[in-house]
């Protein structure tokens, strides 16, 4: 017993002290790559108004460009040395101090001596997390109950068309929204019946949908939408609302208080999910079938039908974000246009530990990842703009090593039941 | 054919003789009644699109193997007069769909390695692409030497290139435990970003499309008829590394281990088996074989690449290895036949105003009757009997 908490202790003291060098050599790097690279006197103007917006104006912040990046680095640094000598317990909290001094750094030498609209840039990550928090929220509330969908890519996409083509025949969009809420449910069914009816394996089904759905989508698109554009595939978009009051906080406002109907469902949705999975008799059910069917079934809960409703549940979530591909964002279709938000909704739900807050919170680093990538091309950083296209996704695969805290998945999650 | 004919004489299940031939019918009854269906629901499709399906899978089939008559008359010709182009016009359809199984092959093997370990490849997309990549670097790039220096060397730095990129999420798998399922796929992506940067800058060839220089005639893989045939050595690589893989997981020990490895970790592990490096070895040779794919196609076929170069082979090859039940031989024959459905669906395209992407939807559909036996027992009311079941992937691997 006292060997294994002395062998406990060393990894401990290991742990304490890799985080301690890496955030030393993130201040490292910050000063060699953006301190070095910075002109003395140029100033960085981060824009918080943005034009067409009811906030309240208020004055931009403008920094001088190379000090900020030395105090970055510096903080890093300091908070790297603290912990090689002393040792903080909150390793979230050290690894989200080295990801904003760097951030920070990064887009302080990327506009030094332009300007560039902080406000726009977190608008534009919100929006852009939203397909990805449904994405996740569809995984955190179908493996809740241990059966894994692998195939949201493809429902997602099926929804995305079944959405647009719906919405420009019936000139509603709201008839396009409920539908693909609807096919969404439909498809995840199917998947639930083929995984708890025929035990087939779940990531094998998962991946049938995927390939069905992007050969079902590209097909009608190319033997029908791309004939017919105007009469099928163009059905216009969900109009922005202001909330009243709200709209006019200057920064917030316009990120949390501007967005069109599928943003704000999505945030309803992580407080609803929420709350239905840790206070509410059904999430107590649900994580119970997670974590140990056998004692549920035991204890009178039906595991199957638990799963049926809880992976429907999470089709309709996809559903919802295929919609927002569509007539969400751009009001058209275009063929495979979910590049991979699916699986990358798949990581967030991981990151974000199976629940639908942590899930909802990565996504919106994935969003921010993402809206970036666009940024910085705009403000012409000398780094090809594939590199930065790529960032995402390695991004996902470093959080799903588990160096940044192990994420344990429901106990029973992609297993069969057999009563 | 007669090739794989004789090859699956060899049953993966290990019965008695007499039930030898049962048990070969067993296994394929399933996956032949699971591409009926599969293009019989497809047919479905085409008819609520609007098209005949026996126009449609007529010019599919004319399209894969050729038309009867163009052959009579090309072996006519060819006696009355000795002129072969005829000839080789009527059986240029019949190459062709064995040129596209060719990489169908080497990528269904692919996947079909991971699976008997264990682990599911969706990489061999990426793997691909960078295995194509690589292979076009050293065909066009390495000058004045041999043939017999060159095309050996650009093969095996294609193979390699994909072996590094199926190694990095096997490795990842053994080493936290991160499910290779998601990981392929992120390898995939940055693959494809990784080739558009390739392609409009580094390896781009003088000229404005983002395509890569022609590689010299000394990396290129032999044809064997005049052009427009472009029936290669390839396809004979592709069967001997078939065999290759059959004996690799038949008849060694390496090959036993994975799968132990495969169908039970546990059970292998307490055995003494060495569980990490069995899934990176797994992964970097299902990497090889998926880049040996993308050389074969970029040396034997294209002789460049381009944007969109791989037209979706990594996903196929998910639904050949399934259908081939993981096993090599069985492989082979699924490559052949999506080969033959590949080549078809270009003149299905052209002729019937059908979507190649029909193909994807019959895919899907037959990976789910294949996945799900069940329900084409029950379609077929097939008497169920008991089998070992390959557990194929498991859970988050956590």
């Amino acid at each position: 017993m006292t060997q294994e908490t002395h062998i406990k202790t060393a990894f401990e003291k290991r742990k304490q002290q890799a985080y301690g060098i890496t955030l030393l050599v993130t201040g490292l790097i910050i000063y060699l790559l953006f301190g070095l690279n910075t002109e003395a006197g140029l100033l960085t103007t981060f824009g918080l108004n943005l034009a067409g917006t009811n906030a309240i104006p208020i004055d931009d912040l403008i920094v001088p460009a190379q000090a900020t990046v030395y105090l970055m680095s510096a903080i890093a640094a300091f908070v790297g040395a603290y912990q090689l000598a002393r040792g903080v317990r909150s390793t979230g909290a050290l690894l989200g101090i080295v990801a904003f001094t760097f951030v920070v750094a990064f887009l302080t030498w990327a506009a030094a001596g332009k300007s560039f609209n902080l406000t726009g840039m977190l608008t534009s990550s919100l929006v852009r997390a939203t397909p990805i928090a449904l994405a996740a929220l569809c995984g955190v509330i179908s493996e809740r109950s241990a059966v894994i969908n692998i195939g949201i890519e493809g429902i997602m996409l099926i929804a995305a068309q079944v959405a647009v083509v719906t919405a420009t025949l019936s000139q509603n969009l709201y008839v396009g929204l409920i539908l693909a809420i609807l096919i969404g449910g439909l498809v995840a069914a199917f998947h639930a019946f083929l995984v708890i009816r025929f035990k087939v394996d779940q990531v094998v089904s998962g991946v049938a949908i995927n390939i069905f759905g992007a050969g079902m989508t590209s097909f009608i698109s190319s033997r029908f939408l791309q004939k017919a554009t105007d009469a099928l595939n163009n059905s216009g978009t969900f109009p922005i609302i202001s909330v009243p009051g709200f709209s006019k906080i200057p920064v917030l406002g316009p990120v949390l208080f501007e967005n069109n109907l599928i943003v704000y469902l999505t945030l309803l949705l992580v407080v609803v999910l929420h709350v239905m999975l840790f206070h509410t008799p059904w999430g107590l059910r649900t994580r119970a079938v997670g974590e140990h069917p056998k004692a549920a079934d035991t204890l009178g809960i039906n595991v199957y039908f638990v799963r049926y409703v809880n992976v429907i549940l999470g089709g309709m979530i996809t559903g919802l974000g295929g919609a927002y591909f569509t007539i969400g964002s751009v009001g058209r279709f275009d063929e495979i246009m979910t590049a991979g938000k699916g699986f990358i909704g798949l990581a967030a739900m991981i990151f974000g530990k199976w629940n639908p807050i942590g899930a909802f919170s990565s996504s919106l680093i994935f969003g921010f990842a993402d809206s970036l990538q666009v940024k910085l091309q705009i403000l012409r950083v000398p780094i090809p703009s594939e590199f930065l296209l790529m960032a995402p996704y390695i991004v996902t695969m470093i959080i799903l090593t588990g160096v940044v805290g192990r994420a344990i998945p429901p106990a029973a999650d992609g297993q069969h039941y057999e009563k | 054919m007669n090739k794989t004919d004789t090859t699956s004489q060899t049953p993966e299940t290990k019965t008695s003789k007499e039930n030898h031939n049962e048990s070969i019918w067993q296994a394929l009854l399933v996956p032949v009644l699971a591409v009926v269906t599969g293009l019989f629901l497809g047919g479905i499709v085409i008819l609520a699109s609007g098209e005949n399906p026996i126009n449609a899978y007529g010019a599919l089939f004319t399209g894969s193997f050729g038309k009867p008559a163009n052959f009579i008359e090309g072996i006519s010709v060819l006696f009355s007069t000795g002129d072969t182009a005829a000839l080789i016009k009527a059986i240029y359809p019949f190459t062709e769909s064995l040129v596209i199984a060719t990489p169908y092959i080497f990528a269904g093997l692919s996947v079909a390695l991971g699976f008997r370990c264990g682990l599911f490849n969706i990489g061999a997309e990426g793997q691909f692409f960078i295995g194509a990549l690589v292979s076009a670097f050293v065909g066009y790039s390495l000058k004045g030497l041999p043939m017999i220096i060159h095309l050996p060397i650009a093969i095996l730095a294609g193979a390699a290139g994909g072996a590094l990129w199926g190694m990095v999420p096997g490795y990842l798998k053994a080493r936290f435990g991160a499910h290779e399922v998601v990981n392929t796929i992120m390898m995939n992506w940055i693959a494809f970003r990784l080739s558009d940067w390739l392609l409009s800058g580094p390896m781009k060839a003088s000229g404005f499309r983002p395509v890569t220089p022609n590689v010299l005639a000394s990396a290129e893989l032999p044809r064997f008829f005049p052009e427009p045939l472009r029936f290669n050595l390839g396809f004979f690589i592709a069967l001997l590394v078939a065999y290759f893989i059959y004996w690799f997981l038949f008849k060694t020990t390496l090959g036993f281990e994975i799968r132990a490895v495969g169908a039970n970790p546990d059970a292998a592990k307490y055995a003494g088996m060495n569980i990490i490096r069995n899934f990176v070895l797994v992964m970097a040779l299902a990497g090889a074989l998926a880049g040996l794919a993308g050389s074969s196609q970029v040396l034997g076929v294209d002789h460049w690449v381009g944007q969109g170069f791989s037209a979706g082979y990594g996903f196929d090859a998910i639904a050949i290895a399934l259908l081939g039940k993981s096993h090599p031989a069985g492989v082979v024959m699924a490559a052949l036949l999506f080969g033959f459905l590949r080549g078809g669906a270009t003149n299905m395209q052209s002729m019937a105003g059908i979507p190649i992407d029909i193909i994807s939807i019959i895919q899907g559909l037959v990976i789910v009757f294949i996945a799900a036996p069940g329900i084409i027992r029950w379609l077929y009311r097939i008497r169920t009997i008991k089998t070992e079941e390959t557990v194929l992937t498991r859970g988050w691997g956590s």
